[in-house]
């Protein structure tokens, strides 16, 4: 037997792997899909509904704000934080600021604590005697109790997350790019705009289809920073968003078969968005 | 011969999909009556799982302290404790009750959406004739025993069978500062009027006259509760909150309530931006001295206690009527295998004694709480649910009604509050909360 040549032994190595694999995700996912095609309380016997848990999401108001509402949030869990990064990344790279390393670790940091710490601290922050009201003299003005506020400063908590690792994303790609690259923008007399267009965008192409794909499905899957800050759907339910509407529903108001169908739609959106990114911005082209 | 073996592929199907519907409808065989034993001695080596939510310190002891001494009074029986916070046990306990290895005992939530829907499920055992067994129905009054009563369709909360007891009780009333009021030269209001006037009064001393937080949206109901009960009468307000078929949310005493918490904000008497405070942060406010009042349960007490020492007051709202209720009750499901063991623990963690040491831990116990000790706070606490709970004026909390009742009329008030919704549109979403549970399900 030739060496490199596939054997079937090879699927004995992958199998314990596999096996976990298909323990804990594959027939979870299957088995979410199985239900969604049921009307079931969680307690008594299901009876069988085709797809008419999936056809209701579509007429329910409920479902449908829950979705409008991850959308939103789509903008500031992902669009902005990569925005920024890819400034914030420039600018690192440009002006050798000293300590570094400290800075890139504390833009990290938001990373790191577990989402219900940050949920809680913002919420302080938020308060109606908190630190945002003192700053900006708007005294009593309820941001987490208002329908109008509630969304945005969710959303801009997920900014606040997300941003540094876009950010350390994109200062591992900038350091990879060739010394010689730069040099050879500048002497063709490009300034910091050019060189920006010329050489670190298309550098990062991967590094920013990465940060699109990893930000994009944390917002569709977002639940702890929502049901901490905004409970029971925010202020008029303007922050439901689709993980809280499974979890209501699956827990609290009996309906499993309709969670489960959010679930597979939300699971089938996050491979939608993560094939069309990867398509667009994958690095096989790059 | 291959048409018959396509024939049978539907066939096939059919079964397998029958076969594969989650869930099951067997219902455990009930218990005929008349084979109840309580001699616990006599029932052999048993061991009862039990899974409560006495988990906060005052709860953690007494009921630390009944499992030792039934331990020693039974050493046959071995109790298998399983503590979860309240939120964590509603979680988990629909897949606990499901399960083959069900606990033997749990604390269930009385609403509609927990016990009702269990009861409907078959998981819950009924505990009548454990009542007259051990004289439960003595015991408890009626009142009592009401909230965790369902038929077996489980859809009216009050009637039917008995599913459970509770052990202590709490009221929703109106916490005062005692010190403030005298500051403002007023005396505990005793009318609605007065109260009217103590909120002018405080506001235009420049004090907070409610402290309120309503970012979980659980004290916005409780403030319209109250006002419910200053425009309604308990008959009508008990039928609204069990969800009964004859309730109706659109009438003028309704109206006159949904208008007065309205007035209540735009008269600025609640917390500035208490839509985005935290029901927790409002009470430790209220406890640091600000507001005047604050309508909230007795399951502040410690918290106040500790602030603010004698200087906190409990009152019920002028006129009687108060929303109250109990703790969870103690249910027997299904599956247990001992039912007996199970209801003779119940009844000792019930007795008079017991009592005495849920009391004594710092928790209000649902029986005789007027004769059991206490000073300050705790003493009006300890009255004012003696008072209540033997009375016809003690009202359920507004969200036993439906199954989603706690989201609705939690979000409903918001946006009154919010200005979101004018009083006819707020009434009319509870009502439809009401109809759209009524015939189905």
């Amino acid at each position: 037997m030739a060496v490199g040549e596939p054997r079937r032994v090879g699927y004995l190595y992958a199998l314990p792997a596999l096996l976990v694999y298909v323990a804990f995700l594959l027939f979870p996912l299957l088995h979410s899909g199985w239900l969604s095609l049921f009307a079931w309380d969680g307690l008594s016997l299901g009876t069988w509904a085709g797809l008419s848990n999936y056809a209701s999401l579509f007429s329910e108001e409920g479902a449908a704000a829950a979705f409008g509402h991850v959308g939103v949030l789509i903008l500031f869990f992902s669009v902005l934080p990569v925005c920024i990064g890819l400034v914030l990344a420039t600018a690192l790279h440009r002006v050798r600021i000293r300590g570094l390393p400290f800075f890139r670790t504390v833009l990290f940091l938001p990373q790191v604590i577990a989402m219900v710490v940050v949920a809680v601290a913002w919420q302080r922050i938020f308060a109606p005697d908190g630190a945002l009201n003192f700053v900006l003299g708007t005294e009593g003005k309820a941001w987490l109790g208002d329908s109008a506020t509630a969304l945005l400063s969710v959303g801009i908590v997920g900014t606040w997350v997300q941003t540094g690792l876009a950010m350390v994303l994109f200062l591992g790609g900038i350091g990879k790019v060739s010394a010689d690259l730069f040099d050879a923008a500048r002497l063709d007399g490009a300034g910091p705009a050019g060189e920006f267009r010329a050489v670190i965008l298309p550098a990062l192409r991967g590094e920013i289809g990465v940060a699109l794909t990893l930000t994009v499905i944390a917002a569709l899957r977002t639940f702890d920073l929502v049901y901490m800050m905004t409970p029971l759907g925010g202020p008029g339910g303007s922050t439901t968003v689709p993980a809280y509407e499974i979890y209501q529903r699956a827990f609290h108001t009996g309906q499993v078969g309709s969670a489960a169908a959010i679930g597979v739609v939300i699971t089938v959106l996050a491979f939608l968005v993560t094939y069309v990114i990867t398509r667009v911005a994958g690095r096989e082209r790059a | 011969m291959k048409l018959p073996v396509i024939a049978a592929v539907p066939v096939i199907a059919a079964v397998v999909l029958a076969a594969c519907a989650p869930g099951s409808d067997n219902k455990p065989a009930q218990q005929p009556a008349g084979e109840v034993r309580t001699d616990v001695a006599a029932m052999g080596d048993v061991t009862l799982t039990i899974w409560d939510q006495e988990t906060r310190p005052a709860q953690e002891a007494q009921i630390k302290e009944l499992n030792a001494r039934f331990q020693a009074k039974y050493p046959n029986i071995r109790i298998n404790r399983v503590g979860r916070s309240f939120d964590d046990l509603r979680s988990t306990i629909k897949l606990g009750l499901t399960a083959n290895d069900a606990p033997d005992i749990a604390q269930v939530n009385n609403g509609k959406q927990d016990m009702g829907a269990f009861v409907k499920a078959g998981l819950l055992r009924p505990m009548d004739s454990y009542a007259s067994a051990y004289q439960w129905t003595q015991r408890f009054p009626e009142s009592v025993r009401k909230l965790a009563s369902y038929p077996d369709s489980g859809d009216v909360l009050g009637e039917g069978k008995l599913y459970g007891v509770p052990q202590t009780g709490e009221l929703v009333g109106i916490w005062y500062n005692k010190a403030k009021l005298t500051e403002l030269g007023l005396q505990p209001p005793k009318t609605w009027d007065e109260f009217d006037a103590a909120l002018a009064r405080a506001k235009a001393a420049g004090q907070v006259p409610i402290q309120i937080g309503n970012l979980e949206k659980s004290s916005g109901p409780y403030l319209f509760a109250l006002a419910m009960h200053r425009f309604g009468n308990p008959a009508d307000e008990t039928r609204l909150a069990t969800g009964r078929a004859d309730a109706n949310w659109l009438t003028e005493p309704n109206r006159q309530a949904a208008r007065q918490v309205a007035d209540w904000v735009d008269k600025g008497y609640l917390t500035t931006g208490f839509a985005g405070l935290k029901s927790d942060d409002a009470t430790e406010k209220f406890g640091a001295g600000e507001g005047v009042f604050h309508v909230n349960g007795t399951w502040s007490l410690a918290t106040l206690k500790e602030a603010m020492k004698d200087n906190a007051g409990f009152l019920l709202p002028p006129g009687g009527t108060v929303t109250g209720g109990t703790g969870l009750p103690w249910a027997i499901s299904a599956k247990s295998r001992n039912p007996d063991a199970a209801a003779a623990y119940i009844d000792f963690i019930t007795t008079q004694d017991a009592m005495k040491t849920v009391a004594s831990s710092g928790n209000l116990p649902v029986l005789d709480a007027g004769q059991q000790p206490g000073a300050g706070p705790e003493r009006d606490v300890l009255d004012k649910w003696q008072e209540a709970s033997t009375s016809t004026k003690m009202v359920p909390y507004l969200d036993y009604a439906t199954p989603n009742a706690y989201e609705v009329i939690g979000g409903a008030v918001e946006q009154l509050m919010a200005k979101q919704l004018d009083v006819e549109a707020f009434l009319g979403r509870l009502q439809a909360d009401l109809e759209s549970r009524r015939g189905g399900r």
